[in-house]
């Protein structure tokens, strides 16, 4: 009945996640694997290729342990804060290779490494001077209409993490709320590391499968991470705790402030249910929503 | 009831969002005029988000682009790639609603860095959508404060192409129709430069002129924005309440 692919983070992070490997941690805003993220930084994983189209404070907090050498991005700021201050130091001293996209060439990117295509085409790009500091961004005439269109290599990542709501044992996951980047994100990796709030029994999934976002087939390893996604949220589970946010701004205006940071809520505890315990409950209360159900749909039934 | 030149900003930029349209709005300042346009005059805006959401309707003003008050209430949430395919490169945004650090001469916005790209003085969160948007929407709305580094004759790298880089690309969408400051409106003539179209209340020409990289070609006419409505400011304040959004418009 099990296939074995449920699992810890600990277990899976050093089962799958290797060093110089290419990790695509995905979701937009919604749904970060964070605790994958601080398990990678114990792990003392090096030399990864971090990709991800928003690298938010995950990749910030990555960049600032060392586990990085490149990032593969879109978007690198503290949304509607202003700026990761350890991919920006590391960016202004030349510590760290960057390969840029826009959002869309970045997705795109994804789209064909999950469709087995060697490259997308799209409509953006040109005009910009993106391609002349990113040789990846190329151009391709259209054989139907000659048109010049740009076009982006598929990106392939070793491992992809996603988090969600809810998946059963075999990694069927279900996602609701924004779903971002984490179809193609999955689709297109090697491995796919699930961690979710909940491991749900495979009636819950196979009730509502137009929920399932990513079918168990591409993933290798199911971890139940309550929590998992803070500083980032996961919807109808707990809100986005924008003053972690806002605050972070201020935690990291040294690199002494990340080093303590750091020590303190990665180094410091041993796994995400030590992290929850030390944000303590009356942080945990503040992040959860009022529950709003939608109304039942009928798949109806037949035999 | 007084107001700031920020505010001014912020309520001008909204005014040119029209009832019913549908705009992708940009993170920051677009975020807080969008907003505060769907809860004054234009209450059937479509706001549409590159993180996948059609049709939000926030009760509170998301801090990102990306979080959960969008989809409460929304009529669609797409992946993002469908989203810049289907909705964006389809030819369904009327409006790009966009923030940028540096704009130049012909509208071309720099999100990326300033300095050389390989050797930066600062390094800016990139393009995120904002290439993609100011290519593909039939227009493009800009709003920043106006300051000299702000707007230099040439930006140092161009993010988000302009008026002149678009118009070799048969497939691009129509650019950018306005840069919405805190001292006034500037607007695009037939060649794509930027000219002074309307300064805000208090603001004279002299004080544009001299916060602008380039010597700026002006309107025949310079007209004069209508202050905010005590309605608008109290929105607004409404939207945000701690200052947040509004203090990086200072």
């Amino acid at each position: 009945m099990s296939s074995g692919k449920v699992t810890t983070l600990t277990e899976a992070i050093a089962r799958f996640v290797h060093d110089g490997h290419t990790v695509y941690l995905a979701g937009f805003t919604h749904a970060i694997p964070f605790a994958a993220g601080h398990e990678i930084i114990r792990q003392r994983r090096r030399n990864l290729i971090l990709a991800r189209a928003t690298p938010d404070l995950i990749c910030d907090q990555m960049i600032a342990a060392g586990c990085a050498r490149k990032l593969i991005f879109s978007w690198g700021g503290n949304p509607g804060v202003g700026s990761l201050r350890a991919f920006r130091r590391a960016v202004e001293r030349g510590e760290l290779e960057i390969e840029e996209y826009t959002h869309f060439a970045m997705l795109s990117r994804l789209a064909a490494g999950a469709s087995g295509l060697p490259f997308f085409p799209l409509r953006s790009l040109l005009g910009s001077d993106l391609p002349g500091v990113n040789p990846q961004i190329r151009t391709i005439r259209c054989p139907f209409t000659g048109e010049e269109l740009a076009a982006v290599p598929s990106l392939r990542p070793d491992v992809t993490v996603v988090h969600a709501q809810r998946a059963d044992a075999e990694g069927n996951v279900q996602i609701w709320g924004i779903v971002g980047d984490q179809r193609e994100a999955a689709f297109a990796a090697s491995r796919v590391i699930a961690c979710v709030e909940e491991v749900v029994d495979e009636l819950v999934v196979a009730n509502d499968p137009n929920r399932t976002m990513v079918p168990g087939e591409v993933v290798s390893a199911v971890v139940a991470v309550p929590f998992g996604a803070h500083p980032s949220y996961v919807q109808g589970y707990y809100d986005r705790d924008n003053q972690f946010y806002i605050e972070w701004d201020g935690v990291t205006a040294t690199p002494d402030g990340y080093a303590a940071w750091l020590d303190a809520w990665v180094h410091g505890v041993r796994d995400r249910q030590e992290y929850a315990a030390r944000l303590g409950q009356g942080r945990l209360a503040q992040l959860q929503t009022p529950t709003r159900y939608t109304a039942p749909v009928n798949y109806g039934t037949f035999s | 009831m007084p107001w700031t030149p920020a505010e001014m900003m912020v309520v001008a930029a909204a005014r040119r969002l029209r009832d019913e349209e549908r705009v992708l709005v940009g993170i920051g300042l677009p975020n807080l005029a969008a907003n505060l346009a769907l809860r004054s005059h234009a209450p059937r805006l479509t706001m549409v988000y590159e993180a996948g959401v059609v049709g939000a309707r926030p009760r509170r003003l998301p801090l990102s682009i990306g979080d959960p008050c969008l989809v409460e209430g929304a009529r669609a949430v797409l992946a993002m790639h469908e989203l810049f395919s289907w909705y964006l490169q389809g030819g369904r945004v009327d409006t790009g609603f966009l923030e940028a650090a540096q704009v130049d001469r012909f509208g071309n916005l720099n999100s990326t860095v300033i300095g050389a790209y390989n050797r930066p003085k600062v390094r800016l969160p990139g393009s995120g959508g904002a290439c993609d948007i100011a290519l593909l929407a039939r227009r493009t709305l800009i709003m920043m404060p106006h300051r000299t580094e702000r707007f230099p004759e040439r930006v140092d790298f161009i993010t988000s192409p302009g008026c002149t880089a678009r118009r070799c690309l048969s497939w691009a969408g129509g650019g950018p129709e306005a840069v919405i400051t805190d001292l006034g409106v500037l607007e695009f003539d037939t060649e794509g430069e930027m000219y002074l179209a309307a300064v805000h209340p208090g603001v004279d020409e002299a004080k544009v002129l001299a916060q602008t990289g380039w010597p700026l070609r002006c309107a025949q006419r310079i007209a004069e924005t209508p202050p905010p409505t005590p309605e608008e400011l109290t929105v607004l304040r409404d939207l945000d309440p701690a200052g947040v959004h509004l203090r990086r418009g200072r």
